[in-house]
């Protein structure tokens, strides 16, 4: 009997179709008709008889739950061990199964971390922070950064799993995975401390001091020349002295005060509480709208 | 609104359900799914800003295990439409629209989550009509039902876009205009607090007292405003690599050592 091979067709469709992995995500079996639906190429190719295809079918159908780009290895996996046993190897199901459990928990480990909580953040900030502006290359960024990387990684780790088969169980052990989330996880605190710091907004609006400023310290309106020299005067006098020379009075408010201390400090401590009321179970959703109630009644009362 | 643009809303709907379980090309996040809403209803540049602005928030919801987010497919196609439709004939400020919509796509991100636990419960029967259709060997018949559920994924936000375009497009207006200040402040200022949920989410999910003092270190340097995003992501990988770089050669060095993991205390024992 001629040996069946998946060609590279196979693979890809596969790979395409590995895309909907999570189209009919149930509370049964998770990710199970997804799963099935991506190896439907690869069966079709393998087994010729319609017992062995129904059965494949239904090996494929049992419980599956992982990160939905991290799966790329582990179909790139069980391809190479469906090849094997189309091709008489005694590969047993429960083999297949136990790959498909053993792999899917470390991994799914290494792809929240990576994909949803450092590479995520990072291309949605990155766009979003050029799309308050109203620029549209924001989205664009973020749109074809993130689809670009995204199929690079699903097809490039299929192909690695499927060409080094079950030998991959020996690498999920070795450091690689563990470096890779520690790095992700550096970056990513890195970039949420200073996204703390550059879009989390509280500014609390008191007035703390109204103090007179001496003569010099501000622009004496009343005395500038004339038409546009009197403009020119005002900008030179303004680029010197800085925004408190517009008026006699120098008003402090009490986040200029708190940014003496360090810009953003009130945005720290609120990420903080978050942080700690998660911890504590409260849902994210009352969070978000205490905040909001927060907001409407410092408006109101006057103080932010 | 036209008849072309219901059409179109609702197809960026129906995407972004679908993206909204599957998460590969991201339709569903508020950057894209407001800027494709803006683009065909003739306001790109707001349906731009509330994308970021939107986007900015919802950073850190992602579903992990068992852990539920709010569903950021509803919350920014619903909240785009409401800002299309109070933007509709002029009359309303753009600052204002915006900032509401912001504040009304928290609750219904809350909507999206409960319909995307139902559209998970539907799914359990769908699946045992392929489990029917593997028992005879039949491939169209599992093909059949994978696609009907991402489709019941679509239609689980394409059915509350399409009823929102239909709501008169003067009844948004005149409760946007009829808004007092206070209230479009306040929602403003807490739209202004609520990205730390988000992120608070993200570093829950991967502090440990290690990587801590990186948090720190991103806060501090984003103070400098001259600092990009970009540099700062510079920043960040060299800061990983180099710390992992030293982290193993000490793992070595300890081993050569004697493996007292206490490189003082050898040089002291030496001395």
């Amino acid at each position: 009997m001629a040996e069946v091979k998946l060609t590279q067709k196979d693979r890809m469709a596969v790979a395409w179709r590995h895309q909907f992995l999570q189209g009919s995500w149930n509370y049964e079996r998770m990710q199970n008709g997804g799963w099935c639906y991506a190896m439907i190429p690869a069966i079709k190719r393998l087994y010729s008889t319609k017992e062995e295809q129904s059965a494949a079918l239904k090996r494929h159908l049992e419980f599956y739950n992982t990160h939905p780009y991290v799966s790329a290895p582990i179909i790139g996996v069980t391809l190479a061990l469906e090849e094997e046993r189309a091709n008489g190897a005694p590969v047993e199901d429960q083999a297949i199964q136990g790959v498909k459990v053993g792999m899917m928990g470390p991994l799914a480990g290494v792809g929240d971390p990576v994909f949803w909580f450092t590479v995520r953040p990072i291309l949605g900030a990155l766009g979003a922070s050029m799309a308050m502006g109203g620029s549209i290359l924001g989205p664009i960024l973020f749109f074809v950064l993130w689809n670009l990387i995204r199929m690079a990684f699903l097809w490039y780790t299929q192909e690695f799993g499927y060409s080094v088969g079950s030998e991959i169980a020996k690498d999920l052990s070795g450091g690689l995975l563990g470096k890779v989330t520690e790095i992700a996880s550096i970056l990513g605190m890195f970039i949420i401390g200073s996204l703390v710091q550059r879009w989390v907004s509280i500014s609390f609006t008191p007035i703390v001091s109204t103090v007179s400023q001496s003569e010099g310290a501000y622009i004496d309106w009343s005395s500038l020349p004339a038409g546009t020299e009197g403009i020119k005067s005002a900008l030179e006098q303004y680029a010197a002295l800085g925004p408190t020379g517009l008026n006699i009075d120098k008003v402090t408010s009490l986040q200029d005060n708190l940014n003496q201390l360090i810009p953003g400090l009130a945005a720290v401590l609120l990420t903080l509480l978050c942080c700690r009321l998660l911890k504590k179970n409260v849902s994210p959703i009352a969070i978000i709208l205490a905040l909001f109630a927060v907001g409407i009644a410092g408006r109101l009362l006057g103080f932010m | 609104m036209g008849g072309i643009s219901i059409v179109l809303v609702v197809l960026v709907a129906f995407l972004a359900g679908m993206e909204g379980i599957l998460d590969e090309f991201q339709f569903h996040q508020p950057l894209v799914a407001c800027t494709l809403i803006g683009i065909v209803t003739g306001h790109p540049t707001e349906g731009i800003i509330l994308g970021g602005s939107l986007q900015m928030i919802a950073l850190g919801w992602a579903n992990v295990g068992a852990a539920v987010a709010p569903d950021a497919a509803l919350a920014s196609v619903a909240s785009a439409i409401i800002m299309v439709k109070g933007l509709g004939d002029g009359s309303a400020d753009v600052q204002t629209a915006i900032s509401t919509s912001i504040a009304l796509a928290v609750p219904l991100s809350v909507a999206g989550l409960f319909l995307t636990m139902l559209c998970r419960t539907i799914a359990i029967p769908m699946v045992h009509f392929m489990d029917a259709a593997a028992e005879k060997g039949d491939f169209r018949g599992v093909e059949i039902w994978q696609l009907l559920a991402i489709g019941l994924q679509g239609i689980r936000i394409a059915i509350p876009a399409a009823m929102l375009c239909l709501i008169p497009a003067e009844a948004v207006t005149t409760m946007l205009n009829s808004m007092p200040a206070w209230l479009s402040g306040g929602m403003a200022v807490g739209g202004g607090m609520v990205a730390a949920v988000g992120y608070a989410m993200v570093i829950n999910m991967m502090a440990t007292a290690e990587v801590w003092p990186f948090f720190v270190l991103g806060f501090v340097l984003a103070c400098i405003g001259d600092l990009t995003l970009i540099a700062l992501g510079a920043i960040g990988i060299a800061l990983a690599l180099i710390y992992i770089g030293l982290k193993d050669l000490a793992k070595q060095g300890g081993g050569a050592g004697g493996g007292s993991g206490d490189p003082l205390g050898d040089i002291l024992n030496d001395y």
